[in-house]
Formats: C-alpha cells, structure tokens, sequence
C-alpha cells in the first residue's frame, strides 16, 4: 500500500487488499491531505514572536517547528483551514488564495 | 453412523452450528428465529458447545458484534427474522465489503405494518444487494445441511464472504421433520479450521475498515463485485465436496420433474416441496411439466438458470414478495432479465401469493400453473397476478 500511495493513486481494483485491509500501520502520514487547500498560511517572521500557538492549535499536526524557533506549515497536509492565522495573537500569519503567488 | 432424528429446521440450524464448533453466537430473539439463539443459548450452557455467546440488546448490535468477532478470527455465527434482518441491514454491507464471513440463518418473515410474524420473502428481497452469498432451503434437512455448508464456503480462502441461510419462518422453522445427522468425524472432514488472514493481532497492527475518499471507493466497490462473482465457483465445488461426505447432492439451479419441460414452474424455499406434488401428479398424467427450485440465489446463477430453461415454452415465477411499484415479483423480475438476451427465451410469467404467512396449497399451484399458461398465450392486462387474494385484483398495471 506504501508505495501505491506514493505513486498517487495510479493503481486499479485488483491492487486492493481483501477487505480493504491496510496492512501497515501508520501510513496515513503518505496520503496528501493538502490537496483541497483553496488558501495557505503566510507567516510575517518580523511579526512573529515563536510563541507556537499555531503549531498547539493545528488540527493537523502540519505545522512544524524549525531550528531557528520559527514556524511552518507543511502544505503536503495543510487543509488551508485558517485556524492558525485566526489564533496567531501578533498577527503574524495570512491566509492568501492558493492561486496567488 | 450418522443418525435421523425428528428437528425442526430451526434445532437444525442451531445443531449444525454445534457441529461447525462456533466461536461466537451474537443473536437478538426475534419470532420465528427464536428457537436457533434459545437452543445455542442452551448448548453454551449445558457444557455442550465451547463458544462466547453474547446476548446483545438489538439486531445492529448483533451484527456488529459478529462482525468484531469475525476480524479476530473467530468462527461467527447469528440468526435473525424480518424486521430484525431490517434493523441490522447497513451493517450487512459491512460484514461483507470487509470480507468477514459472518454465517447467518434467516428465518423468513414479512415486514410490518400491518404487524406480522408470519412468513414470506420481504425481508429476503430487501438485503438483495448487501453482498453476501445467500441460499434458499426447503426443508428441516437443508437448513442442516446448507448453515454447514455456508461455514465451508464463507471461510474458504478464496471466498472470505458472510453467507445467509433462508428458510421460511414457522413453515420450516418450527416444523419437525426427520433430519439426518452426521457424525462429527464427518464435519470435520468437510469443514476445516477457520484461518482469517487479517485477524486483529495486537503484535501485527493493520486498519481495518478504513475510510474511503471518492478516489479509492470505486475500486473497493468493484473489487468486492468481482470476489462475490467469482465466489461461485467455491460454492458449486462446496455442493460437491458436501456430496461427497454426506451424500446429498444440492445445486444451484435445481431442476425437477419432466426434462426439457414445455412450462416450467420457478419457487425458491418451502414452496417448492408442495409445488413438486403437483408436478409430481401432472408428469404421471404425461403433462409436460417440470419445476425449477432456485437455490442459489446470490451470487445469482445465470449460466445454470438459462441451461435449465432451454426448450421451454413459458416459466411461471411465483414470488413470496411485492416489489410495490416495480415490473412483478422480485424473483421474476431477475429471471426475466437473466434470460432476455436470449435469442429463444420462455415467456415469463409473474404470480405473487403466500404473503405474511398465507398457506398457498396444491390447489393454488394447480390454479398458478394452468392460469400461467392461459396468460402465456393470450396476455394479461396486469404486470402479475396475485394467488388467494379476496376480491379481484385489478389495477396493477404498468
């Protein structure tokens, strides 16, 4: 199942398992949740104060610590839902459409 | 030695899910399966059977439990009726999607309202679709012999499918007939131990009954589709091997009476053992007549059903069921679309009777078969026709 995830779903009916069993555990990690994003989180780093607020709220689990304290949303899961930019108290993060660049 | 002893079809079922050595029992009582949970109940008690038996507090919960008992490995095994067949319907698409091989004896029963405990085939008709191997039995011997039967091709490792046992509430279910019983030497020969491949192992974790977004369902749907088709192999060859042990021989199509008949006569369940009678009586006056007993009626055997029907003039399908609204019977509207692509085909004819527990006789199958006959070769202005109804019925029309 790993590797037709990561193939993007190009397998056909005879590749499922009896039962649709997943047989390895953990691999919902492999599924692109991000794909039905219509805004994505931009983060002002002068605005920032590495509180990590957005990364407790995350529903997700897509927001990420870097090493210099910062922030970052992993936009392979990153649903675009906005509750990060909503809680953020400086302001830091903004929802922009995902067709502006 | 295998021993005859007077069981209803009801003790049958519940004997032969003894002889199978179930895991787990997880039943609802409901009129007229009653008797197949009263007497596992009893059995688990007395010491006789070495299975969980789990009283649940409706018929969803009872499939569900099975279901959880079925995903650990377990030999599974339930009973229900009617309304309670009702209660449990989205979980039979559970059981069967996740390829859980869940066993399950029907006893027949209409649906309400008006209230009705009584037998026919609505409930049978409502869970068509829901993906599991269903048979029809006749008799007190072949709800024995068929709930056996459903474990050995259910389990097998090509199948992994929940199978359903019908049998005609109160016409079978609490009617005592001579049954003959193997020895337990013989069941186990014929049905090995059950080895589920995804059993729950908390050493070994998987996901079972994962969801599905819009770009997987498909696949799963049809995947599923194609291993109920193919099932059929393993149950034909489960016929035989069941023939081999136990000496009864059982079909998916079941032809009876005049071979190459010019009408034939289709039932499925108890109405074929009174229908047999009168073909009986008709072919000894050298009518050419012949009845066709549908056992197997999910998957839906095709191939044999046109090879049964080749040469005849007109079939008549009585249905123990409404389809309110639709084009006839239920059964005849599967027959008549298995054969239509027929380049000759026998005029099908649809009659409705039997319904919430009405006895149809001898007389009633005479009357079906000569007015079946009449409609063959002059028409009728309804869709079907109905059997034992007071009044004239006449405004089912298309």
């Amino acid at each position: 199942m790993k590797k037709r995830l990561k193939a993007g779903f190009d397998f056909t009916w005879r590749d499922m398992e009896v039962g649709n069993v997943i047989t390895e555990a953990g691999n919902a990690a492999l599924r692109k949740t991000g794909d039905w994003r219509t805004q994505r989180p931009i983060t002002d780093t002068e605005k920032c104060n590495k509180c990590s607020l957005c990364w407790l709220h995350c529903p997700d689990a897509a927001i990420k610590p870097l090493e210099d304290g910062y922030y970052e949303s992993d936009l392979f899961y990153c649903k675009g839902c906005g509750i990060c930019a909503k809680v953020c108290p400086k302001g830091a993060i903004t929802m922009i459409e995902e067709e502006e660049k | 030695m295998s021993k005859r002893i007077g069981l209803e079809a009801s003790h049958a079922a519940a004997e032969a899910a003894r002889m199978a050595d179930v895991d787990v029992i997880a039943a609802y009582p409901i009129t007229p399966q009653t008797h197949i949970p009263e007497r596992l109940a009893e059995m688990v008690a007395n010491g006789e059977l070495n299975a969980a038996y789990i009283p649940v507090e409706s018929e969803h919960s009872a499939m569900s439990t099975c279901v959880g008992a079925a995903a650990v490995g377990a030999r599974t095994f339930t009973a229900t009726a009617g309304p309670g067949l009702e209660y449990m319907h989205n979980v039979l698409y559970v059981a069967s999607a996740m390829r859980l091989p869940v066993i399950m004896t029907v006893a027949n029963r209409a649906l309400s309202a008006p209230l009705s405990i009584w037998g026919d085939h609505s409930d049978a008709m409502s869970v068509r679709d829901t993906g599991w191997i269903q048979v029809f039995c006749q008799n007190s011997q072949e709800a024995f012999d068929m709930t056996l039967w459903a474990f050995r091709v259910g389990e097998d490792a090509g199948v992994l499918l929940p199978v359903m046992v019908h049998f005609d509430g109160f016409h079978l279910t609490h009617v005592t007939e001579p049954v003959i019983l193997p020895e337990q030497e013989e069941v186990d020969k014929f049905l090995p131990k059950f080895h589920y491949p995804f059993a729950l192992d908390p050493d070994k974790p998987m996901t079972l009954g994962a969801y599905a977004p819009p770009d997987i369902y498909s696949e799963a749907k049809i995947a599923q589709e194609v291993a109920l088709r193919k099932s059929k192999d393993v149950v034909i060859k489960g016929f035989e091997e069941f023939k081999n042990i136990f000496g009864r021989c059982y079909h998916a199509v079941e032809p009876y009476g005049m071979q190459e008949a010019k009408t034939l006569l289709l039932t499925m369940g108890s109405f074929s053992e009174t229908a047999k009678v009168v073909i009986d009586e008709r072919t000894n006056r050298g009518e050419s007549i012949g009845l066709i007993n549908l056992r197997l009626w999910r998957p839906f055997p095709f191939k044999e059903l046109r090879q049964a029907v080749k040469g005849a003039e007109t079939l008549i399908v009585f249905d123990r069921c409404i389809s309110f609204g639709g084009p006839g019977g239920p059964v005849h509207s599967e027959i008549k679309s298995a054969l239509y692509n027929m380049p000759r085909r026998p005029k099908v004819v649809s009659f409705v009777g039997g319904l919430g527990g009405r006895d149809v006789s001898m007389k009633d199958f005479e009357h079906v078969i000569d007015r079946g006959r009449e409609i063959a070769e002059n028409g009728s202005k309804g869709l079907y026709e109905t059997v034992g109804i007071r009044g004239k019925v006449t405004d089912i029309r298309g």
